[in-house]
């Protein structure tokens, strides 16, 4: 009896903690499918609509460019990634596996950009950003590459990708070099295939971090048409400006790509295997 | 081991990398002091050294204190909550019962959403008219002006980023709570503890090390909030709810600001800074392998 009591319990306080968690989505779906005939104010509010309209999907999807978003999104996401991979496992490759003078400075120097925050160093970064001419001002190609370079590397990914080479058997290497392999070849045609499972981890926290990215671009972006998705998406506020039912749709169908990119991934963010993997 | 590689080869693979950080970090870091000490006010492309006028000028700005004031109760409200509340979560969810993954992936669901949405959805959920208010008022309360009242605003946006974060420390916290010895629990158990006790008594010392990572950790993002505010609040009414990155973000690009700016920049950097290396130096030493 005691038992099932405190099961009963525990079961309580998650349901509830669940709803919690999803309640401010459910209310915004709720307002997204009411139609004019239905006062979103009304008291009682009403989470199931009774003037049920896909109207405010189609509204919203005519006047905003979601599509143009998305391709930002995943332009800059994706470079963002791709960046990240190649330039995190080369570093980190003679960070576990070589000797080298001035290993300790490069290693404390890249520890180092771990505490200093972006916020802090923005203003400079800005600078840099017009001076180099890659804003979208210049053209659309100028700004995706100054949105994804100043997080084209980590210091998180340089530190999991040593990680990951650390792990590796050096006999590894020696029988590569014995049959004959250079430097490079060792590297991506034995050691890369080897730590395909970080590199996964890594693209996928990327990925996130990148796709919910909002200070920065906001901050450099000039144009409508170079607006990523959480741009767009708080731009809707002002297009918008009361119409709640349009704001909750837009915000709802700006989700959508990223819901269904965690669902699929979902063991990488929820297994605690790559626990602390996203930035803070 | 043998050596394989020429003596070149480690500084070509870093290069890449390096020639980021160096643009991207390091120059603007130093950068972020030089700035501090210009004035970029009057003419953005021939900034004027002043020496220490932006800080003069910032430590005599109330402004400027009011927004610290606000940073430290974010801090001071956020970071116990969400190194307690994550740590009860995941001690159930550890429990033997069903439907963990899913309770798991609802409860992660706001860390994977863009901050924007979740902003949008709550400021839905405070609007004065709106369903919290509705709430208050069937309490027979006053409707409370969660986002235009000077007194509530910035408790309004902090709980946001609670909000958002309890499924990510509560991760945290699920692999921490592996390396609990089972056999401290089985002892517990013979010895009729209740679920209090034991938890008491085994897991908080056992992941005390967590717990202590979880608060840094909570600390420094909580010190970088913006997107909240800038969606939610815009840091009114009357700065209440105005932290020190937003302000930072509009000194520089609403008052093109640049050096003033900066000063408060290099204010924020010795703060995060010195949580960081609490964090790296005393929590992390093992991911590093320092």
């Amino acid at each position: 009896m005691k038992k099932f009591f405190e099961k009963f319990s525990i079961h309580f306080i998650l349901i509830a903690v669940s709803l919690l968690s999803i309640f401010p989505f459910i209310w915004l779906i709720s307002t997204s499918l009411k139609g004019p005939d239905e006062n979103i104010f009304a008291y009682p509010p009403t989470i199931i609509p009774s003037d049920f309209t896909w109207a405010n999907y189609s509204g919203v999807w005519d006047k905003v460019d979601f599509i143009g978003y998305f391709i930002n999104s995943m332009i800059v996401a994706g470079g963002t990634v791709f960046l990240n991979l190649i330039l995190s496992a080369m570093a980190g490759y003679p960070l576990a596996r070589m000797e080298f003078k001035g290993k300790k400075i490069a290693f404390f120097s890249i520890l180092a950009t771990i505490m200093i925050p972006f916020q802090a160093i923005m203003l400079p970064v800005y600078l840099i950003t017009l001076k180099l001419h890659l804003v979208d001002s210049v053209n659309n190609l100028a700004g995706y590459i100054g949105l994804i370079m100043p997080f084209a590397v980590s210091a998180f990914g340089i530190f999991l990708m040593r990680q990951a080479f650390l792990g590796i058997p050096k006999e590894m290497e020696e029988a590569a070099v014995i049959d004959g392999c250079s430097v490079w070849q060792l590297f991506t045609k034995v050691l890369i295939p080897m730590v395909k499972p970080s590199l996964a981890v890594l693209a996928i926290f990327t990925f996130i971090g990148s796709w919910g990215e909002f200070l920065w671009p906001s901050i450099v972006l000039t144009k409508e048409a170079m607006y990523t998705l959480p741009v767009g998406v708080n731009n809707l506020q002002g297009m918008f400006s009361s119409n709640w039912r349009f704001i909750a749709a837009g915000s709802i169908l700006s989700t959508i790509p990223i819901l269904i990119f965690f669902l699929a991934m979902q063991r990488y963010f929820i297994s605690g295997e790559n626990e602390g993997a996203v930035k803070g | 081991m043998f050596k394989y590689y020429g003596k070149y080869a480690p500084y070509l693979f870093l290069l890449p990398a390096g020639i980021v950080l160096l643009i991207f970090f390091f120059i603007p870091f130093f950068q972020t002091f030089v700035l501090s000490f210009q004035d970029y006010s009057y003419d953005i492309y021939h900034p004027a050294w002043i020496g220490l006028k932006n800080y003069v000028e910032l430590f005599h700005n109330p402004i400027f204190y009011k927004v610290l004031w606000n940073t430290f109760i974010y801090l001071f409200v956020a970071v116990p909550i969400l190194a307690i509340f994550p740590l009860f979560i995941a001690i159930l969810i550890n429990q033997k019962i069903r439907g963990v993954t899913l309770y798991k992936i609802l409860i992660y669901l706001p860390v994977i959403v863009s901050i924007v949405v979740a902003a949008i959805a709550f400021k839905w959920l405070y609007a004065d008219q709106g369903i919290l208010n509705y709430i208050v008022t069937s309490l027979g309360l006053e409707p409370i002006g969660w986002l235009t009242a000077p007194k509530w605003a910035l408790y309004s946006v902090i709980w946001v980023t609670i909000w958002k974060g309890i499924g990510y420390y509560m991760i945290i916290y699920l692999a921490a709570l592996m390396s609990v010895p089972k056999e401290l629990y089985e002892a517990c158990d013979i010895d009729g503890a209740s679920f209090f006790r034991k938890h008491l008594t085994v897991t908080i010392p056992h992941i005390m090390p967590t717990i202590a990572l979880v608060t840094t950790i909570s600390a420094i993002s909580a010190m970088k909030v913006f997107a909240e505010i800038y969606v939610m609040t815009k840091g009114g009414p009357l700065n209440s709810s105005k932290t020190i990155v937003y302000y930072i973000y509009e000194r520089a690009f609403e008052n093109l600001d640049l050096g003033y700016a900066s000063a408060m920049a290099v204010v924020l950097l010795i703060i995060v800074m010195a949580f960081s290396f609490i964090n790296i130096f005393c929590f992390e030493r093992n991911k590093y392998q320092l």
